[in-house]
């Protein structure tokens, strides 16, 4: 089960970190976000139903350069439920439309800025172009300029190609860089994926670029990454000051040290698991999607694993299953959190997975991003994932053939589990034969105060039957 | 009367609805065949029209012609035996005259052979596919299917099995009242004079005392596209389905591209538009336009180039794809070359009226459409009437639908036979065939605000989601909008726009109501069945606000939208 997860996932503390940084001080912290400039404001995606994550816009009811007063309609956004006009707090210019119509944006990320007097309306315009140098769903990168609106704006960053940074050798479908002959779907799917079709080899009829062409170029990354793009960064011999972000999870870190935690371990048979994502991989289904769903209907039965213990008094049990996955990226590790994993089904639960590692992705491009001041955590994806509380965690190593770790506990949270890598391992059989099976050995991290030995154990052997009869699983 | 027959083209009306009356469609398809004339039936199909009809056509089938015809060999002749002339020489009948038709390929013609009716059968089961394929929609239905698959062969059997059961069924209900079908091709020779016979042998020369010219059209093929029949083709060779090819382009974005882009897709097929016009889809209402755009292009493997003409096609051949070449509309500047699978010309039909020997009576062709007035009567070159000649369908280029054509003939039968009728062009309802369909009738929104401006009246719109329609919501099928243009101060229905589930048949209450002349204010008042589809028309009736006087009792509902 090597590649159990399609991204790196690490060490769990950072979901924490995460979501601690964002969690709490919400509000405040985007106050902050409108302070720095107080003439430039943005306009978000709002959220239009209790269930939207994400909205789509329509169309601009209004065209940049427009006035506009309190209440006016700005723009048509399409949520699960209808398409809604939505209208501007703020009397204003349209100074600069970040996300053109018929593309999506997540609730709460920055669509369209607004320029308090006409004279504002070119800075706000050569800082949406820094936006949009970046990837359409990034989050603004240069905080530090902003405070002054005249400031020049900082050179933009070179567009990161998101497949392959180094040059791809020509292929037949690039014919010296100049063209690229791609399917109209593989089209769409590279522009949804942000991946760049001149680093992408065609295998079609005439070297044409098809769809799984670029969804090949979008996996091949993931193995080059961690050797590539990981040791020129480093400037040997010399003391680099934490992130925010890394900052954060040291800070986290320390802090679990308060809270009582102990592991158990179990080996689970992942036949039949391997033989379900064979037959449904081709839907889209994600290994990382079937272990949060498992994971999430094991937690069905077990409550007390997915509760916390907030005060030292008492169990805080979570209304709902979230299931929170540790991935790395580049300077640190978020946690896309799967909400309600055991209702969601497996395929909705797949896509949601895709669309949240979509977006870390795209970050994962623009490391600049993570060295200013913490603004990041007011926009984009990383909003979304405040208002999703991780319940439970999932942390996975078994990519790198790790066969077993232990995680350490997010505070706030009640248990995490490390997953290490399935493999082929020699076991005798009831009837006294030898077989080959595969297996992975999971860890299981939790808050002593509120979940005791036997409860992670039961909770244990209630996900090994789901995965060794994972039938339940695709519905 | 064919009785297996009907069922057939029942079988059409229906799919994928469940109709609550299936006897009454039944027995209108028997005699009207539904399946050709399926958007004509808010037209003229009531019950009782069906069955005065089938009363006369047994008198006539013993007489056709026994009145004599004053000399002539016939009452009336139609050149043509598409949908629009079959429409004509049955309701001729009825009328007591003595009728022939010439055929000089198949009966049923376009549509029923290469047109409206196969397309129909391939969009039926891309319909079905689609759905299958769509495993959300499925689980939220709380069905569980595996992985659906198709057999092109029996999908394309499917649509030839469909084309030759409507066309036996339109020869048999010809023959079986009296109208003498004559196999050739007919050409004028004169005043109320026509030669027909096989290309070249013209030996045979009859008389009438009306001629109706029915000679439909062909696929219009632009100049440079190299037409193979394999890998670059017109919707003639596409209805037979003989590849699903991984990638095709398709030259036009109106009904006929639309409709194969939702059979292709369906099919595994990736779709790239070449489109002329600055936007797909121009013929519909814009706001229309924009949503099918959101729900028909988009979330589909489509692609598109607009304001480009496909200014050379070459096959593919020897290993080497189709190449299109691409130049800007407007600066004829090549701008970029494609290489798919394969390419479907669906640039429109053009006229086939070629051989008619219209020079022998000194009728001029518009780009080969023969020129006619209100009432479908020829003009010559100098703009004059033609007496006794008329010309209907797509040869006359009014408007090129078959149901149309039908209309037209049945108006211009109506005019020979003593009654002067002028057909309302913005009656006929129109529907392109996606899933979910689209359906029109009248003026789209900036027409009917450019013919307000002119005529100084004011114009008002009222539009109902399908989010808001029970049954389309128990179907899971929410996507679609309805809008209505109409006037407020007299609450004439200017024009209907739908787009959703089933619109193709929702949209023959509006196109009812404006052939009859139906005003808001009344319609609103007529009961719609909860829960049904047709409330979505219903939300738009009683959402509009009519100020005409002598309307006293006011039912307006909000609209939840």
């Amino acid at each position: 089960m090597a590649g159990l997860l399609h991204l790196h996932s690490t060490l769990l503390p950072s979901a924490s970190a995460l979501r601690r940084r964002a969690g709490a001080p919400a509000p405040s912290s985007s106050r902050r976000c409108f302070r720095v400039e107080a003439k430039i404001r943005e306009i978000f995606m709002p959220a239009l139903s209790s269930t939207m994550t994400e909205g789509k816009i329509v169309s601009w009811t209004a065209a940049e350069g427009d006035r506009l007063s309190k209440g006016d309609p700005v723009v048509v956004v399409e949520s699960d439920k209808a398409d809604m006009d939505v209208e501007t707090f703020h009397d204003g210019f349209l100074a600069a439309v970040l996300v053109p119509a018929g593309e999506s944006a997540p609730v709460g990320s920055a669509i369209a800025l607004l320029a308090e007097s006409e004279e504002e309306i070119p800075a706000a315009q050569s800082k949406a172009a820094s936006f949009s140098s970046g990837a359409s769903s990034s989050p603004p990168a240069q905080e530090t300029a902003a405070p002054e609106a005249s400031a020049p704006p900082p050179p933009p960053p070179p567009p990161a190609p998101v497949a392959i940074s180094a040059p791809a050798p020509p292929s037949p479908a690039t014919q010296g860089g100049v063209r690229v002959v791609a399917s109209p779907y593989a089209k769409k799917l590279a522009k949804d994926l942000g991946v760049d079709l001149f680093s992408v080899t065609g295998s079609g009829p005439g070297g044409r670029i098809v769809a799984k062409d670029v969804e090949a170029a979008l996996a091949a990354p993931k193995k080059a990454a961690p050797v590539t793009a990981a040791r020129p960064d480093v400037p040997l011999g010399s003391t680099v000051p934490f992130t925010t972000m890394q900052g954060a999870v040291s800070k986290n870190m320390v802090e679990s040290l308060a809270v009582p935690t102990f592991r158990v371990g179990y080996t689970i048979t992942t036949d039949a698991l391997d033989q379900l994502y064979k037959k449904i991989k081709s839907k889209g289904v994600t290994m990382t999607a079937l272990l949060a769903k498992a994971t999430a209907m094991a937690l069905v039965q077990h409550p007390v694993v997915n509760s916390s213990c907030r005060d030292g008094k008492s169990f805080t049990y979570s209304s709902s299953i979230n299931i929170a996955v540790a991935v790395a990226i580049d300077g640190g590790l978020i946690t896309p959190v799967l909400q309600d994993a055991d209702k969601v089904d497996i395929y909705s639960l797949s896509r949601k997975w895709k669309e949240l590692v979509d977006k870390a992705r795209a970050k994962q491009l623009q490391p600049h991003e993570y060295n200013s001041e913490g603004r990041k955590w007011c926009f984009g994806y990383s909003v979304v994932n405040l208002k999703m509380k991780g319940t439970f965690t999932l942390s996975n190593l078994g990519m790198f053939g790790v066969d077993r770790f232990d995680a350490i506990l997010p505070p706030g949270t009640g248990a995490i589990m490390a997953v290490g890598a399935s493999e082929p391992t020699v076991v005798g059989t009831k009837d006294g034969r030898i077989g080959i099976k595969n297996q992975m050995q999971v860890n299981v991290t939790a808050d002593h105060r509120v979940i005791y030995g036997a409860d992670l154990a039961a909770f244990l052997q209630t996900l090994s039957k789901i995965i060794e009869d994972p039938k339940d699983l695709t519905f | 009367m064919p009785l297996s027959a009907p069922s057939a083209a029942a079988t059409v009306v229906a799919s994928g609805a469940a109709s609550p009356r299936p006897n009454a469609i039944r027995t209108a398809a028997g005699l009207r065949f539904c399946g050709l004339r399926r958007e004509a039936l808010g037209l003229r199909s009531s019950p009782q029209a069906v069955a005065a009809r089938r009363s006369v056509a047994a008198a006539a089938t013993a007489g056709n012609g026994a009145a004599g015809s004053g000399g002539f060999d016939y009452d009336l002749l139609i050149i043509g035996a598409g949908v629009g002339g079959h429409g004509a020489a049955l309701h001729a009948v009825e009328k007591g005259l003595k009728t022939a038709i010439i055929e000089g390929d198949v009966v049923g013609g376009t549509c029923v052979n290469r047109g409206c009716v196969p397309s129909k059968a391939l969009l039926a089961v891309s319909g079905r596919m689609r759905e299958l394929q769509d495993e959300h929609h499925m689980k939220s239905l709380g069905l569980q299917v595996s992985l659906p698959g198709y057999d092109r062969q029996a999908v394309a059997d499917h649509a030839n099995n469909l084309a030759s059961k409507i066309r036996s069924n339109l020869t048999n209900s010809m023959k079986a009242l009296g109208v003498d079908i004559l196999t050739g091709i007919g050409t004028i020779v004169g005043k109320q004079k026509v030669r027909y016979g096989k290309v070249g042998f013209p030996d045979n020369e009859i008389t009438a005392r009306n001629i109706i010219i029915a000679t439909g059209s062909i696929p219009f093929v632009p100049k440079g596209i190299e037409i193979d029949g394999k890998t670059v083709f017109t919707s003639d060779h596409a209805l037979k389905l003989e590849s699903v090819p991984d990638w095709i382009a398709i030259v036009g974005s109106g009904y006929i591209g639309l409709e194969f882009s939702d059979v292709y897709t369906a099919l595994g097929s990736e779709v790239t538009f070449v489109e002329a016009l600055d936007q797909l889809m121009p013929g519909f209402d814009p706001e229309i336009g924009k949503l099918a755009q959101r729900i028909l292009i988009n979330p589909r493997k489509i692609d598109y180039h607009t304001g480009v003409f496909a200014s050379k096609i070459t096959p593919a051949k020897d290993g080497k794809p189709v190449l299109i070449e691409l130049i800007d509309a407007k600066t004829k500047e090549h701008k970029e070359t494609l290489e798919v699978d394969a390419a479907l010309i669906a640039t429109g039909r053009a006229p086939f009226t070629k051989g008619l020997g219209l020079e022998n009576i000194n009728v001029v062709t518009q780009r080969g459409f023969v020129p006619v007035d209100d009432r479908m009567q020829v003009m010559d070159a100098d703009g004059n009437v033609v007496p006794n000649l008329y010309c209907i369908g797509d040869a006359n280029g009014k408007l090129m639908l078959a149901h149309a054509a039908s209309a037209q003939g049945i108006s211009v039968v109506e005019q020979i036979s003593g009654r002067d009728n002028i057909l309302n062009h913005l009656s006929i309802p129109a529907a392109c065939f996606t899933h979910p369909e689209i359906s029109m009738v009248g003026l789209t929104e900036p027409q009917a605000r450019e013919k307000a401006d002119k005529e100084g009246f004011e114009i008002s719109v009222v539009k109902t989601s399908f989010k808001a329609n029970t049954k389309a919501l128990a179907e899971n099928e929410g996507d679609g909008l309805a809008k209505m243009i109409y006037r407020p101060d007299t609450g004439e229905i200017l024009g209907v726009h739908i787009l959703g589930l089933h619109a193709a048949d929702l949209i023959h209450e509006a196109s009812n109501a404006i052939a009859l002349g139906t005003r808001v204010q009344d319609i609103k008042f007529a009961v719609h069945a909860h829960p049904t589809l047709s409330e979505v028309l219903d939300e738009l009736f009683k959402a509009a606000k009519v100020k005409a006087a002598g309307v006293s009792l006011s039912v307006n509902e909000p609209v939840a939208a």
